[in-house]
């Protein structure tokens, strides 16, 4: 393998990683707090669509910003149905994420005519950090990349400090592990929950914005494949803690990166065996994984009427 | 059954069929399209004619019941499996295999053959899902939304590699043979034996549950595992590995009679996501598998008239997919309003707290 190879490989590894630690760091706030948001991939792809049409009238940063925006108005509604009527989260996520990918690909249609004609946006243009960037093998891959990666690198200790140094945090952690007590200690595991939730459909649409806007260039229908699932995945190996998943975020990266990596070295595979092989490897991991991490004690579990 | 529930049998699903028309309606309002129009055109394409009503509405109708019923058994375990949609297309997949392979003139044992592989390779895919919650304690929706993605692959890389069609042109199967086909009901019409199938499956499903002491033990452990394991007698464990199993069985059944009643080769976009409307069917169903039979004509009927609305009025077809999301989100809201299920596990009744997903169920 060249140093040219190398390089490209972790540049794709970080490309590919930077929407899955967007997702996973939102949803690791969520979860912290009780809730499991299977919805994840309908704020995703709301993110798609919206940073795309957002870019196209206002220019790449406001499109993604707007990006957010659109993930957090799916997460409100999964809030209002999953929190303040207290229906199965599961479920309630599981119809977000259909709600999602179907508003979408209605909507961009509606918008841009019935052949879908591949309308490309402005995308960020990578920003290098003078001198480290030229550092041999990784210097571009960590140093030479568009806002986004920047973000997604700099909210994971502002993400741990806010969940460990703070008081909120550590009321949002007391939530997800046991509503009862935190109610009666004076917290509102309602309105816990409801900020992870809406922080989740934050990052969640940042990273459908970072898709479309730092990677691919345009929108396509289902263009989210089930980064949302993959990002609950890398929560739960990243043992529900921001660096953890980092860690894990940047492992799915390569594994998706692998693709590049095998086109480099001219190896003839089916496209399939890469398209499957980052959820395979989920699995695998999941597996191994077990036991050896510790989920929010109330995960999952709808608040009573009382709490 | 009361007269009270029979009544809201029947009227739930018209409530929720006009809650999906008024939805339906609003959409294509706001997006410009002519509403009168596009409705008369989904009418039509649902209930227009009998021969529309067997050959498209009740033809569509039977995948989705399949995987309703699929559905509706896990929940009713309290197993989550969104993975329907994977356990149909590898039954699709096995079925199609076994049909193209099979030596010629074996009628309709050959056509067993092939439905039975659907059923064994249906049930040994959710089994992963099962080995992966049980063994090492991953949570089913995360692992059964990932067996989803790798079945439509491995389909993908049939139709492309071993089982492509003799020319070795088209990303498809080669036709099942007029033997291993499912009769036709009524002729004239594409309506197969397969809904025949899926109509007592759906009965003998509701009996098994209803009234057999595995049934019970099933329901038991879906209302509540610690008290089904505290009482001694169930095996949670095991109850869960079966039924998990059995509801991929029953999906991969369902793969298996869409290639053998209605395509007659495997496609990679052979399921249009019925494993995911299944859900709504399921729930619309209150999770009781003879209800899912009515659920099932429902979203049949809406599918069949949105394939007529997007000849007829251009109307995206992605529409369904948002009012099908509004169905069950008026669903699952409605039990806090007060709807209490007539029958169902926790999962629509609520209440009883879920074991996290790292561990798992009592043995």
């Amino acid at each position: 393998m060249s140093a040219q190879t190398a390089t490209d490989f972790l540049d794709a590894s970080i490309r590919s990683a930077t929407p899955l630690l967007l997702a996973a760091l939102g949803e690791t706030v969520a979860e912290r707090s009780g809730v499991i948001n299977v919805g994840l991939e309908g704020a995703i792809i709301a993110g798609c669509l919206a940073g795309l049409v957002g870019a196209a009238e206002f220019g790449p940063m406001a499109g993604l910003a707007i990006a957010g925006a659109a993930g957090l108005g799916i997460a409100i509604i999964f809030a209002v149905v999953a929190i303040a009527l207290a229906a199965d989260q599961i479920i309630t996520g599981t119809a977000i994420t259909m709600l999602g990918l179907g508003l979408t690909s209605t909507l961009y249609r509606v918008l841009y005519g019935d052949g879908g004609a591949a309308l490309q946006t402005p995308t960020l243009s990578p920003i290098g950090i003078p001198l480290l960037r030229d550092i041999p093998l990784i210097g571009s891959a960590l140093f030479d990349q568009p806002v986004p990666t920047y973000l997604a690198a700099l909210l994971v200790p502002a993400v741990w400090w806010g969940m460990y140094r703070t008081q909120f945090g550590l009321a949002l952690r007391a939530t997800g592990e046991n509503p009862a007590a935190a109610r009666a200690s004076g917290i509102s595991p309602k309105n816990m929950q409801s900020f992870g939730i809406l922080f989740g459909g934050l990052c969640g649409g940042l990273a459908g914005g970072t898709l479309v806007l730092a990677q691919v260039g345009t929108f396509a229908e289902g263009m989210s494949a089930g980064r949302g699932f993959v990002a609950i995945a890398i929560v739960a190996l990243g043992r529900w803690h921001p660096v953890g998943a980092a860690l894990a975020a940047l492992i799915f990266g390569m594994a998706s990166a692998l693709q590049f990596l095998f086109q480099a070295l001219d190896l003839k595979l089916p496209y399939q065996l890469f398209l499957a092989l980052p959820y395979a490897l989920t699995l695998a991991a999941l597996a191994l994984a077990s036991g050896r991490y510790r989920a929010p004690k109330s995960l999952g579990v709808r608040l009573n009427v009382a709490d | 059954m009361t007269s009270r529930t029979v009544l809201r049998a029947l009227l739930e699903p018209l409530l929720a069929g006009m809650l999906a028309l008024l939805v339906l309606a609003v959409l294509l309002g706001a997006s410009g399209y002519p509403v009168g129009e596009a409705l008369t055109a989904l009418w039509q394409g649902a209930f227009g004619s009998w021969s529309v009503i067997a050959s498209g509405t009740l033809v569509r109708a039977t995948p989705l019941l399949f995987a309703g019923l699929a559905v509706a058994v896990a929940f009713r375990a309290g197993i989550l499996n969104i993975g329907a949609e994977g356990q149909l297309l590898i039954g699709a997949a096995a079925a199609t295999a076994m049909a193209v392979n099979l030596p010629p003139g074996l009628g309709a044992a050959g056509l067993l053959l092939a439905l039975g592989a659907g059923v064994l390779c249906g049930g040994a895919w959710a089994a992963i899902a099962a080995v992966l919650r049980l063994r090492f304690g991953v949570l089913e929706v995360i692992s059964t939304i990932m067996l989803n993605v790798i079945a439509l692959n491995i389909t993908g890389l049939l139709v492309r590699g071993p089982l492509q069609e003799p020319t070795r042109t088209f990303p498809q199967s080669a036709l099942i043979d007029q033997a291993l086909r499912l009769p036709r009901v009524i002729p004239g019409t594409r309506l197969h034996a397969g809904v025949v199938l899926a109509v007592v499956t759906a009965l003998v499903i509701g009996w098994f549950l209803r009234a057999t002491a595995p049934g019970f033990r099933l329901r038991m452990t879906g209302a509540n595992p610690h008290a089904a394991a505290s009482t001694g007698r169930i095996d949670v464990a095991r109850v869960t590995l079966l039924a998990f199993i059995s509801s991929g069985a029953i999906a991969g059944l369902g793969g298996a009679v869409e290639v053998t009643g209605v395509t007659y080769a495997l496609y990679e976009n052979l399921s249009p996501g019925y494993g995911y409307t299944a859900i709504a069917v399921a729930l619309l169903a209150r999770l009781n598998p003879a209800r899912a039979i009515g659920s099932a004509v429902i979203f049949g009927a809406l599918e069949a008239g949105a394939s007529a609305m997007q000849r007829e009025a251009q109307v995206p077809a992605g529409m369904v997919g948002v009012v099908e999301a509004c169905v069950i989100l008026v669903l699952v809201a409605s039990e806090w309003i007060g709807a209490r299920a007539a029958a169902g596990g926790r999962l629509i009744r609520g209440g009883t707290p879920r074991s996290g997903p790292t561990s798992a169920p009592a043995t």
